[in-house]
């Protein structure tokens, strides 16, 4: 099953909204509760990531039995260096997103902790695609 | 009075009183309520007794059910176990000796402040939250709402639960054990809950993770409030029954139990929506505290739905409670303290999958789709009017086969608008032989 969501920029209190929703659906479907926690944990991290540094994007939602598919896509600066921001505690966070307490350069470290399969594609200027997956068993 | 009364919960209807309006609807946490044939039902498996829609409607047509005080004579010798949320009902009254001693003087035997519990169970949280390989953030299971929240919207952290007893039923256990040591028989003690919560009736009942539970019976603080209003006015020399500390009498207020852990990375949160809140972000992995702290109730359990006073004004007079209790108040030896009383679960906790649209995956992925493609056909404004609290909950009533689109009354506008249309279409048509004569009629007036 599929769904589309809109991810709105720089709204740091809405950010969350698209993973609550589809935390709900996962268990309404009746996923276990820990592949809902490891789906809520990649996906909140992922939004929060757009809203910062990204201004918004589209976030593409596949529900099989057997596993769980999120790619995220946005047009936003792009990340120069996969490698670097895969590092634990690198943040190129802005201020005002530190004191809202954002950005203390785990995000992508716990994305792929939590995940089963994670893709980042970059370019500079053009945009991030991220995509994740979780495996049911 | 026709009162319908679930096993599950204690919140129940007053049928005659309901309306049938979507007060309540609206403001359940759990999708719980749905109006039906002009009353509110309430689906049992789903309500968690936080007690929001007892607080919100209008025609007190919402409550719950609690034991009478005149249960108590239906034993021997007669405890009461006030909540020290008790204490904060009363003006100017700061020493809570004085409030016990009243409880004593309306009838009851003995009184063991639940405070005590809370003293008990604070040394118990603090040993546990030592131990390596426990899921952190540890969150309280004092409050039951809460627990039953985490059981139906937030299994993934079931194990994150303080598995203990609570105050409740600590001290209850302590006191019919020492009372027992005294030389009583355990059949004559009757223990009474003094009760600010809804949802201590049900966990006094049916706690899932206990074996057996020490309660009797549970009373609401507002049905004996009055009664004892007018004796604790004319106590003159007050007995010496305080054996707590104020730091158990605190646990009633939000941050009280946080404190008494002595683990300053506690985070502690209070009412409904903003429990929710919180829960969500620890299903995120984004708290790191120790310990989490979550009350159903505006400012904690001063703010339950059986109180007779303000949270808020509660949470004035507690204050200077606890900062008199710090200070003043003389306390009576009572050795209720024995190593052989036990404070731990006797099982884990399960989820209630009460939220599940089918059992079987494809077919709930079928439903999901269904429910997805039906909403988006709905009016989206949420206003109740079907009986159900929001436009994507009907859809969901929809696909469970509990609800008709039709019942949505714009949907139902729609359609007398489709058939209006077509009967007048139809009314257009008219047979044969008849618009042929009437053709025949207009030639011959036109001649």
């Amino acid at each position: 099953m599929k769904k589309q969501y809109e991810v709105e920029g720089g709204e740091f209190l809405s950010a969350g909204r698209a993973s609550a929703k589809v935390k709900k659906q996962l268990k309404q479907l009746g996923y276990d509760a820990n592949v809902v926690r490891k789906v809520a944990v990649c996906m909140y991290e992922a939004e929060i990531n757009m809203v910062i540094h990204a201004n918004g994007g589209i976030i593409e939602t596949d529900f099989m039995p057997d596993h769980i598919y999120i790619t995220l896509q946005d047009e936003g600066p792009g990340i120069p260096d996969i490698e670097k921001a895969m590092e634990p505690g690198f943040s190129t966070a802005s201020d005002e997103a530190r004191e809202m307490g954002f950005g203390a350069g785990m995000g992508l470290p716990n994305m792929k902790k939590n995940s089963c399969e994670l893709n980042i594609t970059s370019e500079v200027g053009v945009g991030t695609r991220v995509e994740i997956k979780v495996n049911v068993k | 009075m026709d009162i319908l009364q679930s096993k599950l919960h204690s919140v129940t209807l007053d049928y005659d009183k309901c309306i049938g309006c979507t007060d309540c609807i609206k403001r359940c946490p759990t999708e719980a309520i749905r109006v039906r044939n002009g009353k509110a039902n309430i689906i049992d498996e789903r309500c968690i007794d936080c007690g929001m829609c007892i607080r919100v409607c209008r025609n007190g047509a919402k409550r719950a059910v609690t034991d009478s005080f005149n249960d108590i004579n239906k034993f021997k010798y007669k405890v009461a176990i006030p909540a020290p949320t008790l204490y904060s009902q009363f003006h100017d009254i700061l020493d809570p000796n004085y409030i016990l001693t009243g409880l004593k003087e309306i009838g009851f035997d003995e009184v063991i402040e639940v405070a005590k519990g809370a003293d008990l169970v604070s040394e118990y949280t603090k040993e546990y939250l030592k131990k390596e390989g426990i899921k952190k953030p540890v969150i309280s299971s004092a409050c039951p709402a809460t627990v039953r929240l985490i059981q139906i919207r937030f299994p993934s952290l079931i194990p994150n639960i303080l598995p203990i007893v609570s105050p409740m039923e600590a001290i209850a256990r302590y006191t019919r054990n020492y009372l027992v040591k005294q030389g009583m028989k355990s059949e004559d003690i009757g223990i009474f809950f003094i009760s600010p919560c809804a949802a201590k009736m049900t966990d006094s009942r049916m706690n899932e993770a206990l074996d057996s539970e020490n309660v009797d019976g549970v009373i609401a603080i507002k049905d004996i409030y009055f009664k004892l209003y007018n004796v604790v006015r004319n106590v003159e020399k007050p007995e010496q029954l305080v054996t707590s500390s104020y730091r158990g009498i605190k646990w009633a207020e939000s941050g009280g139990e946080g404190t008494a852990t002595d683990n300053s990375n506690f985070l502690a949160v209070d009412g409904i929506d903003n429990v929710i809140k919180v829960l969500e972000l620890l299903e995120d992995e984004m708290i790191q505290a120790d310990f989490v702290e979550c009350l159903a109730c505006t400012n904690g359990c001063i703010g339950g739905p059986l109180v007779v006073e303000d949270p808020f004004v509660s949470k004035y007079n507690m204050d200077k409670i606890i900062e008199y209790s710090r200070e003043c108040v003389t306390k009576r030896e009572l050795e209720l303290y024995d190593e052989k009383i036990k404070l731990d679960w006797d099982h884990e906790l399960e989820a209630r999958t009460v939220m599940k649209l089918d059992k079987d995956m494809f077919k709930a992925l079928e439903k999901m789709e269904q429910l997805e493609q039906i909403y988006e056909t709905l009016p989206q404004i949420d206003c109740g009017s079907c009986g159900a609290p929001t436009c994507r909950a009907l859809a969901e009533d929809i696909v469970r086969g509990n609800a008709n689109v039709e019942d949505c009354i714009f949907m139902l506008r729609e359609k007398v608008k489709e058939m209006a249309e077509d009967m007048v279409n139809l009314a257009q048509k008219m047979p044969q032989t008849l618009s042929e004569g009437i053709k025949e009629n207009e030639k011959n007036d036109g001649k």
